[in-house]
């Protein structure tokens, strides 16, 4: 077996040098009735690599993969290009291969790059500080509606329509647990965003609002409005960004006025992988840090006064705190922060504000192409990379029927909000740096037909 | 003119003292190099990424364009390479050397699993495609789920939680849901005093009143004490099994039975599961609930800090209750139970825990790994870590206190303390001394219930010699702080940085840059 390196020479000198005569020895305090005594029936035994991949080569090849079709899928996960540098530093095996730096003296390299990593998230976020990363959006925002929760001692947060239905999921999933109380509805098929009718049913008991920008539907809104009447009653306002390449081209939510700004990082270095993992982003004030989850890298000095880095205000985190941290987060996106951290780097502010550029060019082009298919309708006033289109039928439909033809046309609303059937005519439509002319015109198409 | 006859030497020339090596006027010393921030090397107008024009449109941001300096620095490729390639060689890591950090499992991260994970056919899917376009990632799941439902003898397996601590939250959820649904709503989780602190703090995240229960002198939890705080006010009993010490809780089917007794669950957290596998499946043990970290047992690479994975194995009485989304075999595919069918299939699921499905990109490595070493090559996974582990208790309980190595074997970690150690000189001095050494230190001062801990697990992928070399080691370590050598209270000496002040760190927390004037104004 080729990943264990014990012989079994070595094995026989080992077990006297212990004083057992078997392996069976070392397993004594297993009871006897809970000790298999043969292998488990019904799985095979070991095999090659070369066995090995085929198979899952074949698994594989079973999937239509993005880079094989005009592909428009968005809604919280993007498919943008990821140099190619980013992918053979991450897989240094200083970096791969490494835990979480509990011994800073021979982990600088992973601290200075979530130093870095910190710095820029709470930049592009505008915000005064960013943690070491979470697992992932949806967990990130459930977790700024407890810090919110913890911070004004009130138990009510309203969620936007245009929050992202798995993230309010996520967090109707935990309130059953924590006793929050959380107001929801299903987003309309309007233009404009929910922040009025948000900024109506703010009231003294509001821990927070949530707030999406872009929203679910691609929509983008002025956050300023909505900041002020939250801080007016003492309530705080959590941002949500799905796609950080917005915030090249949009202020940050934290410049207009957001306390705790949360957000997916996956369009940023990591790449599509189905859903996981992915890369949660986490930035506030600086006033809040305190009630932060998660791990935080700060600067220090070494005994011989030269600069380096630690994980710090440990007091907030679980292994010091236990029932009393402010999260249980342990694990969480290191490498995926680093994959992040390296292609902003790549990009810097000039390639950064480049791609939003194109991105929104390509959006704008496509958004107005498909507005001319008959039975297609744009919704959006306002959008970035990512728009709502209303079909003339049920948008579920026509999404599998052109997958059938090998074009992945965006996300339907009905698989978003299978509860809500009176926007399932939504279809929402992603267009990055790598959709060219010809998959839009492939598209504009492909719908034609399907809805003739 | 004439030729030089003298040529350059060629044998290096006596030096007299080590303690003359002068200083660099860069800071380096050869191969180690020192690397600035981006923030100090890189510029807002560099950039290592080229793109095609944009096209020509009239904007429609909302009136929201970005005005300001993001202040993001970039820099070209060549300079991004290097910049990460010098990090990353200030990093101790598995592929250097033996990393026996207890209760983390360190082992080899094959190769092949970044491959395959790496094919566009896993890696370029998006989680929200047609479902007649995703079989072969359903069927990566289905197999998955599978394995570890077999290799665990429990009923199902909720396989969408991001972590080992976001599974336990997965379980205790499936475990309140489960109390709530016979209107039994009970208060308080029992957790022994040597678990780790995700335990707790998941119990309290899921509104729980935590209570500790005590270990009995041989390590391991104290089965009167738990029978008689067993009431109808306990949910669960959260145990590590084998636990913190590395020792099999040699009770845990009368604890199982006494706990569904009381009418509570049993929570098993599987951290150390690597002890165990092809050896001895849960389910016998009577566990309703386990986390499986992928990342320690099934070797997905735990990448300075993660990503994990944490799917939840869980018996037929909290079935019901686990979370959405999850795969299930219908004909000849694979179809995604989400939100919008689960009222047929799924009617008392607590809901769902994250966006998408989980951590596909660790499901794919986790089923190449399990593929890999198949039934025969899992059981003798654990062997060789229990062998392992033993091979170094035996090798030094006789310079290192082990408080619980007269008991008998350990299982895949040995457990020593700082007992016998010279007056001043404590575990962070040996861990710091192993560094020197060129060893990732041992988890220290955990668990909690032994002095001084130095937990070490060496696991089953470290070869017999590179374990001799460790004990070496630790071994001349140990004599050095019983002996009271200061000079190891200085150590590290030889690692990119001396023992760092964390004190200072959290007194006045920096975490992010700021430029020196700004700095400075604000001091």
């Amino acid at each position: 077996m080729r990943y264990l390196p014990l012989t079994d020479t070595d094995r026989q000198e080992m077990l006297s040098v212990i004083g057992a005569s078997s392996i069976d020895d070392l397993f004594v305090d297993v009871p006897a009735e809970a000790r298999l005594s043969g292998q488990i029936e019904g799985l095979p035994d070991h095999a090659s690599e070369l066995a090995v991949e085929r198979h899952m080569a074949a698994l594989a090849r079973k999937n239509l993969s993005a880079g094989e079709a005009p592909f428009f899928l968005g809604a919280g996960a993007y498919k943008h290009h990821v140099p190619a540098s980013v992918d053979h530093l991450i897989q240094r095996g200083e970096f791969l291969t490494a835990y979480t730096p509990y011994q800073p003296e021979i982990a600088q390299g992973t601290l200075q790059v979530l130093f870095e990593f910190q710095t820029q998230v709470a930049r592009l976020l505008g915000c005064d500080v960013a943690n070491a990363s979470m697992y992932d959006g949806s967990t990130a925002c459930w977790e700024a509606i407890g810090m919110a929760r913890r911070i004004t001692k009130r138990g009510k947060a309203l969620l936007s329509s245009g929050l992202h239905p798995h993230y309010v999921s996520v967090a109707n999933t935990m309130a059953k647990f924590t006793g929050d109380v959380l107001e929801h509805e299903s987003p309309t098929l309007d233009a404009a965003t929910d922040i009025d009718a948000l900024i109506a049913s703010i009231d003294k008991d509001t821990s927070c609002v949530v707030v999406q920008y872009p929203d679910i539907l691609g929509r983008i809104a002025d956050l300023t409005p909505l900041a002020d009447a939250a801080h007016a009653v003492g309530a705080l306002l959590v941002a949500v960004v799905t796609e950080p390449v917005a915030l090249g081209a949009i202020k940050a939510p934290g410049h207009m006025g957001a306390d705790i700004v949360v957000g997916e990082g996956q369009s940023i270095g990591v790449g599509l992988q189905f859903g996981g993992p992915y890369l949660g982003l986490f930035a506030c004030k600086q006033k809040y840090v305190r009630q932060m989850p998660g791990r935080l890298c700060g600067e220090t000095l070494d005994a011989s006064g030269k600069r380096g880095f630690v994980l710090t205000l440990s007091t907030r985190e679980q292994h010091i705190r236990r029932e009393k941290a402010t999260s249980n987060i342990c694990t969480n996106s290191g490498l995926c922060a680093l994959a992040f951290s390296i292609h902003m780097t790549l990009l810097g502010e000039k390639g950064l504000r480049e791609l939003a550029v194109l991105n929104h060019g390509l959006a704008v082009q496509a958004a107005d192409r498909l507005a001319q298919v008959p039975g297609v309708t744009l919704l959006n006033d306002s959008f970035f990379n990512e728009f709502t289109l209303i079909l003339s039928k049920d948008a579920r439909d026509v999404v599998r029927a052109l997958a059938d033809k090998g074009v992945l046309a965006g996300v339907s609303l009905g698989r978003l909000f299978p509860t809500a059937p009176e926007i399932g005519n939504g279809l929402v439509v992603a267009v990055t740096e790598t959709v060219t002319p010809e998959d839009i015109e492939t598209l504009a198409k492909a719908l034609e037909e399907e809805l003739a | 003119m004439t030729m030089l006859k003298e040529g350059r030497p060629t044998a290096p020339q006596a030096v007299n003292d080590a303690d003359t090596i002068p200083a660099t006027a860069t800071g380096n010393r050869a191969l180690m190099l020192e690397e600035a921030l981006i923030f100090e090397i890189g510029s807002t107008d560099t950039t290592g990424v080229d793109f095609a024009d944009a096209p020509k449109v009239a904007s429609r941001l909302g009136n929201l364009a970005r005005t300001d300096g993001i202040g993001l620095p970039g820099l070209s490729e060549q300079e991004t390479v290097r910049h990460y390639t010098r990090l990353s060689r200030q990093n101790y890591a598995i592929d250097l050397g033996l990393f026996p950090l207890g209760s983390c499992t360190m082992k080899h991260n094959p190769r092949l699993n970044e491959k395959v994970a790496r094919m566009p056919g896993f890696a370029d899917i998006h989680p929200l495609q047609p479902q007649s376009t995703v079989q072969g990632a359903l069927a990566v799941i289905h197999e998955l789920a599978a394995w570890l439902v077999t290799l665990t003898g429990m009923h199902s397996v909720a396989m969408s939680p991001k972590a080992g601590a976001h599974g336990e939250l997965c379980g205790l959820l499936a475990i309140r849901a489960a109390l709530e649904a016979r209107g039994d709503a009970r208060s308080v989780i029992l957790v022994p005093e040597s678990a780790h602190g995700t335990n707790p703090a998941t119990a309290a995240f899921c509104g729980y009143k935590v209570e500790d229960i005590p270990a009995t002198p041989d390590g391991r939890v104290d089965l009167e004490a738990l029978k008689a705080r067993l009431g109808p006010d306990v949910a669960a009993v959260m145990i590590t099994n084998p636990n913190t010490c590395g020792l099999f809780e040699r009770d845990m089917k009368t604890i199982s039975d006494a706990v569904h007794a009381a009418g509570a669950f049993v929570y098993c957290d599987g951290a150390n599961f690597n002890a165990i596998v092809g050896r001895v499946r849960p389910g016998d043990l009577g566990v309703d609930a386990m986390h499986i970290n992928l990342h320690k047992t099934f070797s997905t690479p735990h990448g300075g800090g993660g990503p994990g994975s944490g799917p939840v194995v869980l018996s037929e009485a909290l079935t019901p209750f686990a979370p959405l989304p999850f795969v299930e075999k219908q004909g000849d595919g694979f179809a995604l139970v989400e939100e919008e069918t689960a009222d047929e299939h799924h009617a008392s699921s607590f809901g769902r825990m994250v966006a998408f499905h989980g951590q596909m990109g660790m499901f794919t490595r986790a089923l190449t790994y399990i593929l890999s070493h198949g039934a025969d090559g899992l059981r003798q996974v654990a062997e060789d870590a229990v062998l392992n582990a033993n091979y170094v208790l035996r090798s030094l309980d006789d310079v290192l206190d082990a408080p619980f190595g007269g008991s008998g074997p350990c299982m895949h970690e040995a457990l020593f303390s700082d007992k016998g150690l010279a007056d001043g000189f404590t575990t962070l001095d040996i861990a710091k001394g192993l560094i020197d050494e060129g060893f990732h230190p041992m988890t220290m001062y955990f668990p909690l219930v032994v002095h001084g801990a130095m937990l070490v697990e060496p696991t089953e992928t470290e070869s017999k010699a590179a374990l001799d070399q460790f004990i070496l080691a630790l071994r001349s370590l140990a004599n050095r702080a019983k002996a009271g050598d200061e000079a190891l209270k200085g150590a590290p000496y030889f690692a990119p940085r001396r023992r760092l002040d964390e004190t200072l760190a959290a007194r006045k927390p920096v975490l992010t840059w700021t430029e020196p004037a700004l700095a400075q104004a604000a001091e």
